[in-house]
């Protein structure tokens, strides 16, 4: 095994040059936190991105910042913050989920992963705040795309597309990201004693009013008990957060509060306490501490989440809490099997959508597709895309595989 | 047309004209394909009128499976075609090809269903952009992207072209608020990426096609996320005694922490023109003009206007009136929205250009804006999406003067170039089409070109769908493919190995 570590955007192209060459797959990591997300990467050689770090630019008054893509993403998340500004999408931290340290992860990860948080529903995901990219293809060939301005149409947005490829279409080497000002405060309202589908249909509401919801999480037993250090009790707690100026978020609680007055009791968490609980509602924090369950990360049309979560329940042991207004569904599985034919099904059978197995034994992963499954069509379009950025499939082999011959079976009973 | 190559028409498909008519017909029958010269005068340009190409054949499908077949039969024959929205395209996006078959999406006009559980419409392509506005608006529902064509501009044609409008740098593009598609590929694929959950599966494909001008697929349906429409709206009208205070005071709202709903920047030409044409009450004793649009609620815009204010006046404002009411808001936008027509007004015709810079460079920009328009001889009025560094440079000419036409391109082409050197980009919102297909190079080496014709082969690998746009110089999927690899040692001195 070799383990390349440039700190060059000239000495990345030409370890992938060599590896085009000799035909020898490359294993792309950043710190490596999400390692154990995707499927078994076969590869000998790796090529280690977290040496070549830094912020190359950072205006605030432009909104934009730029770094390579192995800078680490609270060294990141630090600096503008000194500015008071942020990356509006809210990245979450796999690492307590996976059992690894916090606080761990690029800025490339972040845009190969898609990333984003509880903040997704209003200001998107890594792919709407990605502005440019450097990066170098599995042909070998250094190329760009976008610029680092916000509002460009010239060309194709490649940076999109290398925006949830997990380093399986190029390497990026630099990216440009749009920054936004970070709230001057926030609150949230805890409805408590809410019943899944009253709890979707109760944030549905919210989100349809002009109180301007960031944020929108359902937490029913036992998740509930594993936040805020068990202060939120163990009835199912509906969390529905209002970032902005003071006066404002005071004026739009009030207004959450009287169009669900007759929900359920309901108490207010603010500013840092607020903060707080929603890293670990972004992070599945309820999840971390039972690391025996395999995790699925299901994205569903939000007013539809709760009744696949229904359906599954009938048949599988499972815990659940919702982020997005409902369309984020957690799931863990308390019987160790990740269901994937019931759940991939059910998710079909309930609006559509899609399901990632984010957390399970690496024998798991090597039987199960991680991500969803296409259809046929998309799929093919999908790996001529792969072989239009590397023909020679060295870049990151398999991660992303969800080969044919397994098939998904239909849920059966 | 100035000097604009566009692929050599193919011989063999213009003989096959009458049986490629009758095959179309057989797939959309009735008033669905237009072959007649006056019949097809009518979608002989787009919105860049300087260009004019008649097309081989205009049809109009209604069904997914009508688009489909059209394309696999064009793609079976190796016949070129152009698709069409409602035709509002500032770059020629969809300017016909003599030999190419017109595909336009008109009759797919339909809002399919409107979701507030899940706040999303579904319609087909051919809806306006204000047509999804006004199916939710009487819910207290809009659609935020509102480009300045949004009453005629169709929904498919803005995730083609990714369009914007005031208001996207609060609320973000088409990209951004678009949820899913369903398309029909080349060979007559229908495939349908995302759908009303949030983040679409595997690839982002649905990145990927948004803004990319009817080169890799034809929208049949789109599904997009609408939002409560904000309680209240209220503007300010600054102006400044330069634009370099103009500029300053919009770093320094967003340096504050604010993000306005709107913030749109005039110079001293297009605040005349615009004056002289809607009597909004102008300032005309500035150079700059700046509207800055706060909206939420009451009590955080009337908040926000007053740090607004104070920042204005820190910047050595000259007049500052803020809207008392919702007429006054909607009067101090009148001559903004109808700065284009002002000046038109003004000069038999105008060229508007579309670059995007960091707004730091604005006083550099519109310093070298004043010498090329000395050089050339041509006025320029500049109306400035200032949030996002949108520059709209309008370019005043007589096309009626032997010449003319070809210099305000010079000129606009040289504007671009300056955009490009001080960190911006050659379009922020218009499209590259025809129009800035050819400075293309002054942005991208011919290394990220062929990257983004490789995305082209993996969706038309025989470029006949929208040929001509977008890219300088068309090079084959086989050639383009073939990989120059370096053979030879592990050469890396300089890398450290573990």
């Amino acid at each position: 095994m070799t383990m390349f570590k440039p700190e060059t955007d000239a000495a990345v192209l030409e370890a992938v040059q060599w590896a085009v060459s000799e035909e020898q797959p490359l294993e792309i990591v950043g710190h490596g936190s999400k390692r154990a997300i995707g499927n078994e990467v076969g590869a000998e050689h790796v090529l280690d991105l977290s040496g070549l770090s830094g912020i190359t630019l950072y205006e605030p008054e432009e909104l934009v910042l730029s770094a390579r893509a192995g800078t680490p993403l609270a060294e990141i998340e630090a600096a503008v913050a000194a500015c008071g500004q942020e990356l509006a999408f809210e990245p979450m931290d796999y690492g307590p989920l996976l059992g690894e340290q916090p606080g761990r992860g690029t800025i490339g990860g972040v845009l190969a992963a898609n990333l984003s948080g509880p903040r997704r529903l209003k200001a998107g995901a890594a792919r709407d705040h990605i502005l440019g990219i450097h990066a170098v293809s599995g042909r070998g060939e250094a190329f760009k795309s976008g610029g680092r301005v916000v509002k460009n149409v010239t060309g194709y947005d490649l940076s999109k597309a290398l925006a949830n490829s997990w380093g399986t279409l190029a390497v990026a080497t630099d990216v440009t990201f749009k920054v936004l000002p970070a709230a001057e405060t926030e609150t949230t309202l805890v409805v408590s004693g809410l019943l899944d589908d009253i709890a979707v249909a109760a944030m549905g509401l919210a989100l349809g009013s002009s109180a301007e919801v960031s944020g929108a999480a359902h937490l029913p037993y036992p998740a509930v008990t594993r936040v805020a250090g068990a202060a939120l009790g163990s009835d199912p707690a509906t969390l529905l957060r209002v970032e902005g100026f003071g006066p404002s978020v005071a004026y739009r609680i009030g207004l959450l509060r009287q169009l669900l007055e007759k929900a359920g009791p309901m108490q207010e968490i603010e500013a840092e306490a607020s903060r707080a609980l929603w890293r670990e509602v972004r992070d599945c924090i309820p999840f971390a501490s039972v690391p025996h369950m395999p995790v699925w990360r299901v994205s569903m049309p939000p007013a539809d989440g709760h009744n696949m979560v229904m359906a599954l329940r009938m048949q599988a042991a499972v815990e659940a809490f919702y982020d997005w207004q409902g369309g984020l569904v957690w799931l863990a599985m308390a019987a160790g099997d990740p269901e994937a034919g019931l759940v991939r099904s059910l998710v079909q059978k309930c609006g559509g959508g899609h399901a990632t197995l984010v957390r399970a034994t690496p024998q798991q992963r090597a039987e199960i597709p991680v991500f969803q499954p296409q259809p046929p069509a998309l799929a093919a379009l999908s790996a001529r895309l792969k072989a239009e950025f590397d023909p020679k499939n060295i870049l990151n082999p398999g991660r992303m595989a969800s080969a044919p011959e397994r098939t998904i079976e239909g849920a059966s009973s | 047309m100035t000097g604009l190559a566009m692929p050599e028409p193919d011989a063999a498909t213009l003989a096959r004209r009458a049986e490629i008519v009758a095959g179309l017909r057989a797939i959309v029958p009735g008033e669905g394909v237009v072959e007649t010269v006056n019949e097809m005068r009518a979608f002989e340009s787009d919105g860049l009128t300087a260009y004019r190409q008649l097309p081989l054949v205009v049809v109009l499908p209604e069904t997914t499976a009508q688009v489909s077949r059209v394309l696999e039969y064009c793609n079976e024959r190796n016949i070129r075609v152009v698709p069409r929205g409602s035709g509002t395209s500032l770059s020629g996006g969809a300017l016909p090809l003599e030999d190419a078959v017109l595909l336009v999406m008109s009759r797919f006009n339909r809002i399919l269903e409107i979701d507030y559980p899940n706040r999303a419409v579904v319609a087909q392509p051919g809806v306006t952009n204000l047509g999804i506005t006004h199916a939710v608006e009487g819910d207290g529902f809009y659609y935020a992207p509102d480009p300045s064509s949004q009453i005629a501009c169709s929904i498919g044609g803005n995730v083609a072209e990714n369009s914007g409008g005031v208001h996207c740098l609060k609320y973000g593009l088409t990209a951004n608020n678009l949820l899913g598609i369903e398309m029909v590929l080349m060979n007559g694929e229908v495939v349908r990426l995302g759908g009303r959950h949030l983040d679409a599966e595997g690839y982002d494909l649905l990145g990927v096609m948004t803004g990319s001008e009817g080169l890799l697929g034809v929208v049949t349906e789109v599904t997009v996320r609408i939002l409560r429409k904000p309680e209240t709206a209220r503007a300010l009208l600054i102006g400044f005694p330069a634009n370099e205070q103009g500029g300053q005071c919009v770093a320094d709202i967003i340096g504050a922490g604010i993000i306005p709903g709107g913030m749109e920047m005039m110079d001293l030409p297009a605040i005349r023109a615009a004056e002289d044409f809607v009597h909004a009450g102008y300032p005309l004793d500035c150079e700059a003009l700046l509207i800055v649009e706060l909206d939420g609620p009451a009590v955080e815009v009337d908040h926000l206007i007053g740090l607004v204010e104070q920042i204005a006046i820190r910047n050595g404002s000259t007049s500052c009136r803020i809207s008392q009411s919702e007429e006054e808001r909607l009067t101090f936008w009148a001559g903004r929205k109808a700065a284009f027509p002002a000046v038109g007004r003004i000069s038999p015709d105008y060229y508007c250009m579309d670059g995007t810079i960091p707004r730091k460079e604005l006083p550099r920009v519109l310093a070298g804006m004043r010498e090329l328009s000395e050089h050339y001889g041509l006025r320029v009025a500049n109306v400035f999406h200032a949030g996002d560094g949108n520059l709209h440079p309008l370019i005043l000419y007589d096309a009626n003067v032997p010449g003319e036409l070809d210099k305000a391109e010079s000129f606009g082409a040289d504007i671009l170039r300056l955009c490009v050197k001080v960190g911006g980009v050659l379009t922020g919102e218009h499209g590259v089409g025809v129009e800035k297909r050819d400075l293309m190079p002054e942005m991208f080496s011919e290394a990220d070109l062929d990257q983004q014709m490789r995305v082209k082969c993996a969706f038309d690998p025989n470029h006949l769908l929208n040929p001509g746009k977008v890219f300088p110089q068309l090079r084959r999927c086989a050639e383009l493919g073939r990989m120059h690899i370096h053979r030879g040692q592990m050469p890396f001195p300089d890398i450290p190995r573990f």
